[in-house]
């Protein structure tokens, strides 16, 4: 019936309705995805794909793969735990022989260097000797360098052969795989990622505890001033936030280090000796005090806009009906701010788990981030693989913590202003 | 008006493109060392030849370059590199071969080829200097007892106060065997054997608890200054510039010193390959290479050179006492074996790490 209707509507020029109606709408929607575009394209481009090509690192690495075919080809006809014959030996001389004129027989060796330390030389300097090498190569490459004739070295060469692999997942979780293939963690000394990320996290969540402290009954004074007052009082809180990181950062350092103007203070007042100046930079002590800083104005803001729209008058009800001041605050006023006490957390925890800049300059040895050997392993190593993999520990490791806390929470109720 | 417009932006286009035809990037270390650079390379080098030279400084270069190159878009033309990164980058042909026969000769038409120290010219790179990690301290706090070898550093019962280190396990390692006791000569020796690494972290374990870990060369004469530390390794001709350009009261003591090379590489696929290779050749020339002696003190790696270092740019401070190649420097030193680190820096820098973060 309803349908019938519609079609007998028509517009001023006789066209159907429902028709004009559909073709207007999407005008208006063409027109504002046209709007979005940009942004879209914009994130595209500077966000996921570079964020794409990072995954992809941390899975794929074909210095070995691409420079040594005829001994990944060895490696997929012969099934994991044949002993290394003559063509295999064939193989790698080969190999090596093209890698030394095609200047890649390093890219190889680096590529074996990181799960098996002491072999890229291995690489090069048998690469150089490989051209004049005669059948049998089994005899040859082992008169270049014994080392070849070692099982570690073979099982190593089978793992790396393929492109694609988990290696550098395990080496980011402070596992590898010995001679038979079984996960085993890596010797004591060289344990460090996991000890770092449970660090990161630790602090991360120090610090949004901290900033939750401080941030609560300033964001509460902001909100229940006259405007005029809390306006100025907001100007001291975005003041900081519009000064430069560096600054921010670099001025703790003059503030809190042993020659600083805290210990001199402190020295000055009598309330410590020369000698045993506090060691408050250069630490997780100096780190933490830092970012917390830096940090607070994200936590202060969605709170301050949560409390805002509260009604002052919720609270004054309570206490007419009898109800003491703190009961007021855990029943009635507490529970009104937690949308904002989540939204700041998170985004105080998101930021701080990922914070660079400020734990490298003032965090010392014990101070330093999980961030800190990303940019080691991306900068000084050169080893993108393995950055990439941490880097992707850490996004998974946050997605996790979005999606517990919107299980938990609820993402609806995440008010950021 | 309109054509006077026209005009003036035509020209200012014409201007700004043949500023940018002839202008090379070149990558190095900033700082002292940097301004080195600038006045004796780069300076002269637009003068006789008319490129500009635009300097960009990082905290390692060879970083960026292998990012370049990696990513097919090099913008950096020459770059001052360490040796390790130049054997690395050249045997995995991320940078240009460089014939030293295209080297100009010394000025008694010795061959570069000879002419350079043994070393200094791997294939790929050309090296300029010679710089080595010393310790300095500040002679205010150790006025009747200075400390005099690579172990008083390791010694704090002795010698108290903080000590400045860089947070890395190259060098370091070496000096703590060496101030371990072990001969300069077999330092790479012992670093071969897993005993000799954990000899070389015992030592370092002794002063763990009293180390300023710092990155970029410019921090270590600014630690000792602001007496954030009362020690520090730092690259020699920083703190010789501390000491006689802004006249602090440091020492440099250079027993157990490790010396390294500095080189230029380019780059494949450098914009200006010919200006490149061009600059290079200038640079490295018997009187560039003395004449950067006179700006910072670090030994020119031509032999010809040596007899033509004279003062440092202030008329009055002789700079042969203050090189590391002086005989006198060189009693105690090791020179880093690049070989050794190409192979054992993913694990020793690992071990590093981990050893650092663990409390």
């Amino acid at each position: 019936m309803a349908d019938t209707t519609a079609a007998l509507l028509t517009t001023a020029d006789g066209k159907p309705l429902k028709a004009a109606l559909v073709r207007a709408q999407s005008r208006a929607r063409r027109r504002a995805l046209l709007l979005v575009l940009p942004l879209l394209l914009f994130i595209l481009v500077s966000f996921v794909l570079p964020i794409g090509e990072l995954l992809k690192q941390s899975v794929e690495n074909d210095y070995f793969t691409a420079n040594m075919p005829r001994t990944v080809q060895w490696f997929q006809t012969h099934p994991a735990g044949t002993p290394p014959d003559e063509a295999a030996f064939a193989a790698v001389a080969l190999d090596l022989k093209d890698g030394y004129t095609a200047r890649t027989a390093p890219l190889a060796g680096t590529r074996v260097n990181y799960d098996m330390p002491g072999t890229r030389s291995l690489f090069t300097s048998t690469a150089r000797k490989a051209a004049q090498m005669q059948p049998p190569y089994k005899d040859a490459l082992l008169a270049a360098d014994p080392k070849w004739g070692d099982p570690m070295l073979w099982a190593t060469m089978r793992r790396v052969a393929p492109a694609i692999s988990d290696d550098f997942y395990l080496a980011a979780l402070d596992r590898t795989r010995d001679v038979n293939g079984n996960i085993v963690q890596v010797s004591q000394d060289q344990r460090i990622y996991i000890m770092l990320f449970l660090r990161t996290f630790g602090l991360a969540a120090a610090i949004t505890f901290i900033c939750f402290l401080m941030g609560y009954p300033v964001a509460h004074l902001l909100a229940t001033l006259p405007l005029r007052k809390s306006n100025l009082l907001m100007i001291l809180v975005l003041l900081p936030f519009w000064t430069s990181l560096l600054v921010r950062t670099t001025a703790w350092i003059v503030l809190l280090q042993r020659e600083g103007v805290v210990n001199d203070v402190l020295v000055w007042l009598g309330i410590i000796d020369n000698q045993h100046r506090l060691a408050m930079m250069y630490n997780q002590t100096g780190t933490i005090i830092a970012m917390t800083h830096i940090l607070l104005p994200f936590m202060i803001l969605p709170l301050y806009s949560v409390m805002r729209p509260i009604p002052p008058s919720y609270a004054r009800a309570a206490r007419s009906l009898g109800a003491t001041s703190w009961t007021t605050f855990r029943r009635i006023y507490f529970p009104q701010t937690l949308p904002g006490i989540g939204a700041g957390s998170l985004l105080v925890f998101i930021l701080a788990v990922g914070y660079y800049i400020t734990p490298a300059l003032v965090g010392g040895a014990s101070g330093q981030l999980i961030s800190n050997l990303i940019a080691f392993h991306l900068q000084n190593s050169l080893n993108w693989s393995l950055g990439a993999a941490l880097a992707a520990l850490l996004l998974v490791a946050v997605i996790l913590l979005y999606w517990l806390y919107d299980r938990l929470v609820g993402i609806d109720k995440l008010k950021l202003g | 008006m309109k054509k006077a417009i026209y005009l003036s932006t035509a020209l200012t286009a014409l201007a700004v493109a043949a500023h940018a035809q002839t202008t090379i990037n070149v990558v190095s270390w900033g700082g002292a060392y940097g301004k080195s650079q600038v006045e004796a390379y780069d300076k002269p080098f637009t003068a006789k030849t008319g490129i500009e030279v635009n300097m960009i400084d990082a905290d390692n270069p060879a970083t960026p370059l292998k990012a370049q190159v990696e990513a097919g878009n090099v913008t950096t033309d020459v770059a001052d590199v360490e040796m390790s990164d130049a054997i690395r980058y050249c045997d995995e042909g991320l940078i240009v071969p460089i014939d030293p026969k295209d080297l100009p000769p010394a000025p008694d038409g010795t061959p570069a080829a000879q002419d350079f120290l043994p070393g200094a010219l791997p294939g790929c790179a050309v090296a300029s200097i010679v710089f080595s990690t010393v310790y300095g301290y500040d002679t205010t706090k150790f006025k009747d007892n200075p400390p005099t070898t690579i172990a008083d550093f390791f010694d704090t019962k002795k010698y108290p106060g903080k000590r400045g280190l860089r947070k890395g396990a190259k060098v370091n390692l070496e000096i703590a065997l060496m101030a371990d006791g072990v001969p300069a000569a077999d330092v790479y020796k012992v670093l071969g054997t897993p005993e000799g690494v954990d000899r070389a972290f015992k030592k370092l374990d002794a002063i763990k608890k009293d180390v300023v870990w710092w990155e970029a060369g410019a921090q270590p004469p600014q630690l000792l200054a602001d007496g954030e530390v009362a020690m520090t390794t730092a690259y020699n001709g920083r703190l010789f510039n501390a000491q006689v350009a802004d006249k602090k009261p440091f020492k440099i003591v250079w027993d157990g010193q490790v010396m390294e090379w500095d080189l230029f590489v380019i780059p494949k696929g450098a914009p200006h390959m010919k200006e490149a290779m061009e600059y290079v050749k200038f640079a490295t020339s018997t009187e560039q290479l003395a004449e950067q002696a006179k700006w910072i003190a670090y030994g020119p790696a031509r032999k010809s050179s040596g007899p033509l270092v004279g003062k440092f740019m202030d008329g009055v401070t002789e700079m042969k006492p203050n090189m590391p190649t002086n005989p006198d420097n060189m009693k105690n030193s090791t020179t880093v074996d690049s070989a050794f680190w190409a192979d054992h820096g993913t694990e020793l820098e690992q071990r590093f790490n981990s050893w650092l973060a663990a409390n």
